[in-house]
């Protein structure tokens, strides 16, 4: 089974080659990072760490990011595809229990969720969170504890039928809805977000961003 | 003269904005011809330049019209209807934009799948731990073994 994990980074060299050596120990030998326009020496790093690096020239966010990611996994035989931060907030531990549904074949797609488990967070970003998960319901009638996760471990199957179109941080809430519109399997996991100082500094815009993605949610609502 | 008698006192800037307007109207026919623009742009630019020279020549039409539509001044109608048809473009320039973002962005994708590299990396046993906040550096012996597409 060809297991890809894709990155997507951008101005992320600080973290990046650590993440990757991570990955690597913990036996992940096909990393994609693609490099979305950094200003940074974030390509170099990731090359010089082992990973395929590819590049945008110029920046186009993370959902194209990750799509340039995918269809490159996917060129090349990819069965799983693996939706990884770069800034270290993910637990390379944690990949074992996402792994396991869609491994197994029950799921095509496994989603982190951070309120599976009791947990501590700053409170607007819980706030903006659980205003998320809310709209997640109204407008999907699904029902999610994490509406905002970027850790995913998808199959083949799930790879090819999600459609990424949203160049930037819409793509998060596009995928929720690609996976109830195309009825994929998929289950929440409970994982641990590390938010340390540096992954918190440039981290998602608050309550600000989320309102335009949630405008953003409408149109594409509207306009299908 | 005929003029005249047809269409009661006519003033020079009519005139001037007939012939202008029949100008018009015959450069978009020679771009009709010339494929420059589609049949439907010409009937668009024919409708207004036609209504361009009623007005001219019946310049009490606007006020009628606007009378019939309900609106207190015909510059009033006219604003409205600007209005309208801005909106209208701004709409078009607007989905027009976003597909040329869209293209971009499937070019930039193209490109950097098609410039992936690999450097083959063997790593050492010595690594630092992380501590809180800050990321370690890795100490490690690089070899590359040449580039895998």
């Amino acid at each position: 089974m060809k297991i890809f994990i894709v990155i997507a980074a951008y101005n992320e060299g600080k973290s990046i080659s650590k993440v990757i050596s991570d990955l690597k120990h913990a036996g992940y030998d096909n990393i994609i990072v693609v490099d979305d326009g950094s200003k940074d020496d974030t390509y170099n790093f990731a090359l010089n760490s082992g990973a395929v690096a590819l590049r945008h020239i110029v920046n186009r966010g993370q959902g194209a990011a990750l799509k340039t990611g995918m269809d490159y996994a996917l060129r090349n035989g990819a069965d799983m595809i693996i939706h990884f931060d770069a800034d270290g907030q993910h637990r390379v531990e944690d990949l074992k229990a996402m792994i396991a549904p869609v491994k197994s074949g029950k799921y095509d797609i496994s989603v982190g969720s951070r309120f599976l488990k009791p947990v501590k967070m700053p409170f607007f970003r819980r706030l903006t969170l659980k205003i998320a998960i809310l709209v997640v319901r109204i407008f999907y009638g699904a029902k999610m504890t994490d509406a905002h996760n970027g850790f995913r471990v998808m199959n083949r199957k799930a790879a090819e039928t999600i459609d990424i179109t949203s160049d930037r941080m819409e793509h998060a809430s596009q995928i929720v809805e690609e996976i109830h519109r195309k009825n994929l399997r998929f289950i929440e996991v409970p994982v641990t977000i590390l938010y340390t100082d540096y992954s918190l500094q440039h981290g998602h815009g608050g309550l600000g961003q989320a309102f335009k993605v949630f405008i953003k949610m409408i149109f594409r609502r509207i306009l299908d | 003269m005929v003029a005249s008698q047809i269409f009661g006192d006519i003033t020079l800037i009519q005139i001037l904005i007939i012939i202008f307007a029949l100008f018009a109207w015959s450069r978009a026919m020679l771009r009709l011809k010339d494929k420059n623009i589609s049949l439907g742009e010409f009937l668009f630019w024919s409708v207004l330049w036609i209504a361009v020279i009623l007005i001219a020549l019946f310049p009490t039409l606007i006020g009628d019209l606007s009378q019939i539509v309900g609106v207190g001044r015909a510059v009033d109608m006219v604003v409205y209807v600007s209005i309208i048809v801005l909106f209208y473009l701004v709409f078009r320039l607007y989905v027009f934009v976003d597909s040329k973002n869209r293209e971009i962005t499937t070019l930039v994708r193209e490109l950097a799948i098609r410039d992936a590299k690999h450097k083959d990396v063997k790593e050492s046993k010595d690594r630092k731990e992380i501590k809180d906040g800050n990321v370690s550096m890795i100490h490690k012996t690089v070899k590359t073994a040449g580039r895998k597409k």
